[in-house]
């Protein structure tokens, strides 16, 4: 018997409902004590971790649910949120049961990370997963591979065993099956707004930083499933993109207030859990495919420089291929790249006659009526072109 | 190789280090018509000498930022780059020298700043990729970013001969190759070994003489203020690391120093208090701050600053090996980077060494508006080394050049309370 219309938007709720939930949750229970390795954004190869039998776990700040108490005696006025909710995470305990840490060189502020770690966490084994900002020499795979066996090895001396190819391979092939299913999302989005909104999109992947793979690609497969039989009215929006969530996360309340009056259909939110663009090869040495992958199969962000993919270039692709007809150009207060950023692509876009509509953000954001009145006035322009 | 040129005849240091840095903005202003050509490089991570071997005129867009501040011109320049979109969040050196290029590139120095042939970023301070990428907007010239893999955490240990060394080495070691080939491509020259030695040499020479005057601040009483005198040094360092010049001073430089703590002559006329100087001074009230300090007989016997604005070379026993030139530059960039100017992110240890290596009384850690790496977890720093070590630290917050976060009543409270707490200490014999 062919299933309702309230039933598929009941069963989407629930797992909405679940992911929401789960991407709020900060804790790590006593069950997981040790057996969960945290990272600071953006990308970390997970597939490492996951070969170990652990449970990668993105540490994507506090957003506007953390009450800082700690942190702000330990980090400068002028840093980010993101970095300084984390912080207080772990000042208040709830990430005691972390197994270990990574903050990559993305940034100044998040490099500081690791030695904040080093010197309250010491037990944590904090350190920097080195990624390297030049993507472009002959000799970077290389060195993302000597990288990636260096932490290979300190997580096989966790577990107190090696982690074998054949471990990774395994893992390869559950997370490119997570890489397509996030694609199918994505495109899904791209091609019918009406029918996924980037919230829903957002809950779905972020809800992957919270269990293992497996039962997310589960998850993801059901939801798509769900969302393809959905019902939709035909609504009318402009078509935008929104770049600037690429590491301290924009709060639910303000990607909601956009979508009220623009369907976004592309963006850069959680860029690190979809930074692998392609399956990533399944034979051969996994390590090295894992490494070239991050070389040659990858996205792009503010803090990863690649001469390969100019920012105003990248911007372009992702609005002709979303059918875009604006961009929403935000940036985290005191993200230094993510401003760089949004005033070059904001010259260009004026240079080049494209509308646009600039937004800074915090994570810690409670208050949304002052933006909501500017993005309508946006939307509102956007009619009248 | 060579490492006498200048005929110095009763020439100090001070002179010609003056006359350096005139003759090395000269060359700048000059390389245009000269058919040299230019290389924009940062303090930390810049390859010099391969630059060198490749006859590049050398401009520190730091440097020239800094002295919009000394030379009181910033607030200017600031306001040219936030009229034009920065924000004000961002490092107010990038804000300056976006303030130099909106001007034609005339520095208040009164040096034309010609466009780069080369941009080189260095991946130790993330800024500067995103500061490259602005100069590849605005004179179309491609970066080039070296990416020089730094500490892993506080206790790491880049150990020669282990296979984590060579990776890293081996990494540096294939960029500075592609480095290589773009510098022949844009001199049209073929890279000549020998050149690359030679220049290495006289870095040697230089930093044995710079360690040796590091040291010599460890006298009571101390000669110089690393704050201060330190940036003058370092300055020079910087535009003339490499070259007969630049020995030539450094010796004048270390005579000096060395002929002061023969004769006992100190910094401050009544040494009381002995202090290591966390971060980045502020350059628009440099002589405000060290006011601040000396007038309670406080000097600063070492600081951070001259670790990591000095190229980090001046970690122990990090000496080029000019018989195998290329490999030997690959090493020293890396250790140089691991012991040194990866530091900020770890560095309760090595000042926590400081204090000893230089009987200080305290830290006072500057906290930058500007410069998160510098600066982002300080407060965090030091209250580790407070509870840790039981020493006494102050902790102040203001910019590099932007007068703006100069609160003078607040942070001349903080000095003065901070002194209290050493006198009290004194008196307790608790030093
Ligand atoms: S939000 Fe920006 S400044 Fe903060 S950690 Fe992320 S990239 Fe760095
Ligand atoms: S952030 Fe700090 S180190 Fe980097 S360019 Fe600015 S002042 Fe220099």
């Amino acid at each position: 018997m062919a299933i309702t219309a309230s039933e598929i938007e009941t069963s989407l709720t629930g797992i909405l409902a679940r992911c929401h939930e789960l991407s709020l949750r900060q804790h790590i229970g006593e069950d997981e004590a040790d057996k969960v390795i945290g990272y600071f954004p953006v990308y970390f190869p997970e597939e490492i971790v996951h070969a170990a039998g652990l449970r990668p776990h993105a540490l994507y700040g506090g957003g506007n649910r953390v009450e800082v108490r700690y942190a702000d005696a330990r980090i400068g006025s002028f840093v980010c949120s993101i970095c300084r909710s984390t912080t207080e995470l772990g000042l208040n305990g709830s990430l005691n049961g972390l197994g270990g840490f990574f903050a990559q060189p993305i940034c100044d502020a998040a490099k500081h990370m690791a030695g904040i770690w080093g010197r309250n966490f010491p037990q944590q084994d904090p350190q920097i997963l080195a990624l390297p900002q030049n993507v472009n020499s002959a000799a970077s795979v290389r060195y993302v591979y000597d990288e990636y066996q260096r932490l290979r090895e300190i997580l096989a001396q966790k577990i107190g065993h090696a982690i074998t190819d054949d471990a990774l391979r395994a893992s390869l092939r559950v997370y490119n099956e997570n890489r397509r299913l996030q694609r199918a999302l994505y495109a899904l989005k791209r091609e019918d707004p009406a029918r996924l909104s980037t919230v829903e999109a957002y809950l779905l992947i972020r809800a992957g930083t919270r269990f293992r793979r497996e039962e997310h690609n589960e998850l993801l497969r059901n939801a798509l499933e769900l969302l393809a039989a959905r019902h939709i009215r035909p609504m009318d929006k402009p078509r935008v993109v929104f770049l600037g969530g690429f590491c301290e996360q924009p709060p639910l309340e303000m990607i909601e207030t956009i979508e009220d009056v623009c369907f976004v259909v592309d963006d850069d939110l959680l860029i690190g859990q979809r930074w692998i663009t392609e399956d990533v090869p399944e034979d051969g040495d996994p390590v090295w495919a894992l490494a070239e992958s991050y070389i040659q199969r990858s996205a792009a962000s503010p803090v990863q420089f690649d001469a390969r993919k100019r920012k105003e270039d990248v911007l372009m692709t992702m609005m002709r291929e979303a059918r875009a007809e604006a961009a929403i150009i935000s940036a985290a207060k005191f993200c230094e790249p993510g401003l760089d950023d949004q005033l070059a692509l904001s010259r260009w876009l004026d240079q080049e006659k494209i509308p646009y509509l600039v937004l800074e953000f915090e994570e810690k954001m409670t208050s949304f009526e002052q933006m909501a009145m500017q993005v309508e006035t946006f939307a509102e322009s956007l009619l009248f072109v | 190789m060579a490492n006498t040129a200048l005929p110095a005849a009763k020439a100090d240091a001070r002179t010609t280090g003056q006359r350096l840095v005139n003759q090395w903005l000269a060359n700048i202003h000059s390389a245009p018509e000269r058919g040299q050509p230019v290389a924009y490089i940062f303090v930390m991570g810049n390859a010099v000498e391969i630059l060198r071997t490749f006859d590049f005129e050398l401009v520190f867009p730091e440097i020239n930022s800094l002295q919009t501040g000394v030379r009181k011109a910033a607030p200017d320049f600031l306001a040219k780059a936030e009229d034009y979109g920065f924000s004000p969040d961002v490092c107010s050196y990038v804000k300056a020298d976006v303030g130099l290029m909106l001007s034609n590139m005339e520095h208040p120095s009164g040096t034309h700043i010609p466009k780069p042939d080369i941009a080189i970023a260095s991946s130790l301070c993330n800024v500067y990729i995103k500061w490259a990428e602005i100069w590849e907007r605005h004179f179309g010239v491609p970066a080039f970013v070296l990416d020089i893999p730094g500490k892993r955490f506080a206790n790491w240990q880049p150990l020669p001969g282990t296979p984590q060394y060579g990776a890293d080495k081996r990494w540096v070691e294939g960029q500075l190759c592609d480095l290589i080939e773009r510098c022949e491509h844009i001199t049209g020259k073929k890279f000549d070994p020998d050149r690359l030695a030679e220049v290495e040499s006289n870095v040697n020479e230089m930093i044995r003489l710079w360690v040796e005057i590091l040291k010599l601040n460890q006298q009571r009483p101390a000669p110089y203020n690393s704050m201060l005198d330190g940036l003058t040094y370092i300055g020079v360092l910087n535009a003339w690391r490499g070259t007969p010049e630049g020995v030539e001073y450094m010796r004048l430089l270390h005579d000096e120093v060395a002929g002061k703590v023969a004769r006992g002559e100190g910094r401050v006329q009544e040494e009381r208090f002995r202090l290591i100087f966390s971060g980045t001074p502020c350059y628009v009230n440099m002589r405000r701050m060290v006011d601040l300090f000396e007038s309670h007989g406080g000097v600063f016997a070492a600081s951070d600053y001259l670790t990591y604005a000095a190229g980090g070379l001046d970690s122990s026993g990090l000496f080029y090996d000019p018989s195998r030139p290329l490999e030997s530059l690959a090493e020293v960039t890396t250790l140089a980077s691991q012991l040194g100017l990866s530091n900020h992110f770890f560095s309760h240890q090595t000042l926590a060494q400081q204090v000893k290596e230089y009987a200080a009384d305290g830290i006072v850690y500057h906290g930058i508006k500007s410069c998160r790496t510098v600066a982002t977890s300080m407060a965090d720093n030091r209250e580790y080394v407070t509870s840790r070590y039981g020493l006494p630290t102050l902790y102040i917050e203001s910019d590099l050049i932007d007068p703006r976060y100069w609160s003078d009543a607040q942070i001349k409270n903080r000095v003065d309370a901070f002194f209290e707490v050493l006198e009290q200490r004194t008196l307790k014999g608790g030093r």
